[in-house]
């Protein structure tokens, strides 16, 4: 690989990687044809793995790392010192291609820092979305980074060009933008989100390929003082409003060349997890943000036990259920039971009756969700009691990471 | 129950996994009655213990859907208790218990179910972690990968390549047999050597790069990603060496990062960058019409971006659908039949065309391509959405003084949301402009009676001298 392009390839893949978005998931199924390059599966495939715990699926870098704008958790702020870089549009085109003939990736992630203006940014941007597409009739996974401020018509040019598109909120409130991203305009962004999810209506309603994987979101996390609770009111938001596919949180990382208006310790990215199980529970199991924020304390989750349990533990009274009749709803509230295993303990209990043996087989996470069970042969109305039962079923802690 | 050897059913079956070769025996032996306890399964070229012959081959099974998935994944598991759970499987969904598989709370459905699931693992492990290194060869380039599965499925993943690199020569070498994808056929072969992959590949450097540039070492986590990246996929992927060394850095590079003195952010005034932001976007009508004419075509078909026509200035803007067949052959708005109509419309009304702003609300010719005919399309609402903004644009550097609307799809781009026509013709406002909405004159020339005809054109001629009248007002 020729030697310039590596080291702006170490610059640009240095400061993207503060973006959490990584899913390739989402597109509808294609195969490379004959002449063609490149498939999506509908699930998304991760090709390896850092030893941050995270998966690399997407060629993920920016175009260049200049910036006119002065965000304030940004590495690349125009008032930061760090390194820069620019890459040329052919020189990512290739790099894509490239890593991607060898299996390296899914394809990939483009985002920018923001040089001359935003349209100039934003366009450059689509020509290479538009040489891959073209040039090289590559099949894969396409996600830009779209510029808010780009004049409207270049978010519509983007969708036709990208599986994924995403606007980074950057931060839950408006006041944080202002203080910590002072040229960024919630406004704005929330205007860019609401046109993209107009055309991804109308175009799936149209039968026409408009950002067909969707569009999805970040928000840093412990940059600023809101609460979970706040953050997770305005994810809400954005679901029911946006549809947004998925809402990022990433927890503010340490940066080389911190601001001095930044906390220079990070927030535990345990937080950053809890937030992203809490989320899960809005869009898959029914939960509301109230709820939610109920099961922790002072608007902030609980960072020893995940949400559900926190759920759980307050609202005893609800339980034990029973398994083999409770509705599919109140099984879903259940600790250590997943949507998947929901589905499955419905599903078997039409043929048969539910023992504990049979649910051993049915989920791995029997020992969490025993005390909340009943079973013909298991009735746990004490354990529902005990004062310890926090302590029993709290899993060790332990750092785990929840990107699926 | 015990079954004395004398009625025990031998099935031997070929090596890996041999589904065809299952499938058979499976559909043989539920066709003679045979229950599970009395087969013996065996694979490749073991002793023929009972010594019973092969059964004649039966009518086809009718298993659910699910069941015939599960059965497709499971024979690639090297368990060679395989055969025997499966065919288990398949005796009770044909003997009384159809909705088994839905009952994956039952010992033998979990426990294939388990097998089904590390095929899976093992599937998509191969699918994320191989890696292709190019090799140049007489013929040009082609990439050759070496990779050990755990279990036998090399056939169920070679689709995945093969739909995802059509375009190039590429070879899957595998302790167990090898695949090929030359000419448009998967050719598999013989069980391969690790030696006889590619030793290296010029892009693998600059990928190692990419992996150390992308890790977090504040968020250093091994645990995560060894969950995920078994420590045996290791040696075959190049990125992996430079692991340990990332991990060892990662404790000192984060410690310096926390005590560096934090930068006093350079004091820049971000009144110009925000300028500079809102600089953006065109400021003329031909830096306008550059953009469009240097953009994508929303729509299928067009061949060039048509665009608008007139002074700037000018009293009335008229605001057709789209150009026609005519229209993007001439790169003109409103010179084909529709246009000449209009032509005439505005000549009996006495408003002299060079005066006006024509212009339409799609840019481009939406058509399919029926033969040598280009057949005219209508552009949905969706796609005239698409050129709203630039039609907003245009209007606001023309700034007519009376907006006309030509029929229903220029009233959508126009007002945002759809207007009826038939209803609202006559004066009425886009937003901030002042308009008038009318038909396209197309829908005239589309009128088959004539009588009909003559008279919708003697309204629109009437609509015309209004628009006069307002604009002069
Ligand atoms: S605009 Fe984007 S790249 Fe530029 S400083 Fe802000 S967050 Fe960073």
């Amino acid at each position: 690989m020729d030697t310039k392009v590596a080291a702006k390839l170490r610059i640009l893949a240095d400061a993207a990687k503060y973006d959490a978005s990584c899913a390739s998931s989402g597109a509808p199924k294609r195969a490379a044809g004959a002449k063609g390059l490149g498939s999506t599966t509908g699930a998304g495939i991760c090709h390896a793995y850092t030893p941050d715990g995270r998966c690399i699926s997407l060629l993920k870098i920016l175009l260049t790392n200049y910036c006119l704008y002065d965000c304030a958790y940004c590495i690349n702020r125009r008032s930061s010192n760090v390194r820069r870089a620019r890459f040329t549009v052919q020189e990512v085109v290739d790099l894509t291609v490239n890593f991607y003939k060898r299996n390296y990736i899914e394809g990939l992630f483009l985002s920018s820092g923001i040089v001359k203006n935003p349209d100039h940014t934003m366009e450059e941007m689509i020509e290479v979305a538009k040489r891959l597409r073209r040039d090289h009739l590559f099949a894969g996974y396409i996600h830009l980074k779209t510029i808010p401020e780009a004049s409207p018509w270049l978010v519509e040019q983007a969708g036709l060009w990208a599986d994924r598109l995403s606007i980074n909120l950057e931060l839950p409130s408006q006041q944080s933008l202002e203080e910590l991203a002072p040229e960024k305009n919630g406004g704005t962004i929330r205007a860019a989100m609401g046109q993209m999810h107009e055309r991804i209506v109308e175009a799936k309603a149209e039968k026409r390929r408009f950002s067909p994987a969707g569009q999805s979101t970040q928000m840093i996390v412990g940059a600023d003082a809101t609460t979970d609770e706040g953050v997770l009111r305005t994810s809400d938001g954005l679901y029911r409003r946006y549809a947004l596919r998925r809402v990022y949180y990433s927890a503010f990382s340490p940066i080389p060349e911190p601001s001095k208006v930044l906390p220079l310790k990070a927030p535990p990215l345990q937080r950053e997890h809890r937030l992203y199980q809490a989320d899960w529970l809005l869009r898959f199991y029914g939960f509301s943000v109230d709820e939610v924020a109920a099961g922790g304390d002072a608007g902030m989750l609980d960072l020893d036990i995940d949400p559900k349990l926190a759920w759980a533990l307050k609202h005893r009274e609800s339980f034990p259920v029973d398994v083999n009749t409770a509705d599919r709803e109140l099984l879903l509230r259940v600790p250590g039971l997943g949507t998947r295993v929901v589905d499955r303990i419905v599903a078997a209990r039409r043929h048969t009756t539910l023992r504990l043996d049979d649910l051993a087989r049915l989920t791995p996470g029997l020992k969490r969700a025993r005390p909340f069970l009943v079973t013909p042969d298991h009735r746990p109305t004490r354990l529902i009691d005990r004062q310890d039962l926090r302590a029993r079923i709290a899993p060790k802690p332990a750092q785990l990471e929840l990107f699926g | 129950m015990l079954m004395n050897a004398a009625s025990m059913v031998q099935i031997r079956l070929g090596p890996g996994a041999d589904l065809d070769g299952f499938r058979a025996a499976a559909r043989s032996l539920v066709a003679a009655g045979t229950p599970p306890e009395a087969v013996v399964w065996t694979q490749g070229g073991a002793a023929d213990l009972f010594g019973a012959p092969v059964l004649p081959d039966g009518p086809p099974l009718s298993l659910p859907r699910a069941a015939a998935d599960l059965v497709q994944l499971v024979v690639c598991h090297r368990d060679p208790e395989r055969f025997g759970l499966l065919y288990r499987l398949i005796w009770r969904l044909t003997h009384g218990e159809k909705a088994l598989l839905e009952v994956m709370s039952d010992p033998l459905v979990h426990r294939l179910a388990m097998m089904g699931k590390a095929i899976r693992r093992d599937l998509h492990k191969m699918h994320a972690f191989l890696r292709f290194r190019r090799v140049e060869t007489a013929k040009g380039e082609r990439f050759v990968a070496w990779f050990e599965p755990d279990h036998h499925i090399l056939a169920a993943a070679a689709p995945f390549f093969r739909n995802r690199f059509g375009s190039l020569d590429w070879t899957i070498l595998t302790p167990e047999g090898r695949v090929s994808w030359t000419g448009g056929a998967l050719v598999f072969g013989p069980a391969a050597t690790r030696d006889e992959a590619a030793a290296g590949d010029g892009f693998e450097e600059g990928w190692r790069d990419y992996y150390e540039s992308t890790f977090n070492p504040a968020r250093l986590n091994t645990t995560a990603m060894r969950a995920e990246m078994p420590k045996k996929y290791w040696r075959n992927m190049p990125e992996t060496a430079a692991i340990p060394g990332m991990v060892r850095a990662a404790l000192s590079r984060v410690d310096g990062m926390m005590e560096r003195e934090p930068a006093m952010p350079t004091r820049r005034n971000p009144d110009k960058a925000v300028a500079a932001m809102q600089e953006a976007g065109p400021h003329s009508l031909e830096e306008l019409n550059r953009i469009i004419s240097g953009s994508e075509p929303l729509v299928p078909g067009a061949t060039r971006a048509v665009l608008g026509e007139g002074p700037v200035g000018a009293a009335i803007a008229f605001v057709g659908e789209q150009p026609g067949d005519q229209e993007d052959l001439q790169g003109r708005p409103f010179v084909g039949p529709a246009g000449q109509l209009l032509d005439r419309a505005l000549a009996e009304a006495g408003i002299e065309r060079s005066a006006t702003y024509l212009t339409n609300a799609v840019k481009h010719f939406k058509f399919v391509q029926r033969g040598r005919r280009r057949i005219h399309e209508s552009p949905t609402a969706g796609e005239v959405k698409h050129y709203r903004w630039w039609l907003e644009r245009e209007l606001d550097l023309v700034r007519p003084g009376l907006v006309v609307a030509l029929g229903a799809t220029a009233a959508l781009a126009l007002a945002g949301k759809a207007v009826p026509v038939g209803r609202n013709r006559g004066l009425f406002r886009f937003g901030d402009r002042p308009g008038f909405l009318t038909v396209h004159p197309s829908s005239l020339l589309r009128e088959p009676d004539p009588q009909a005809r003559e008279e919708g054109f003697r309204r629109y001629c009437e609509d015309m001298r209004r628009i006069r009248e307002l604009a002069a007002a």
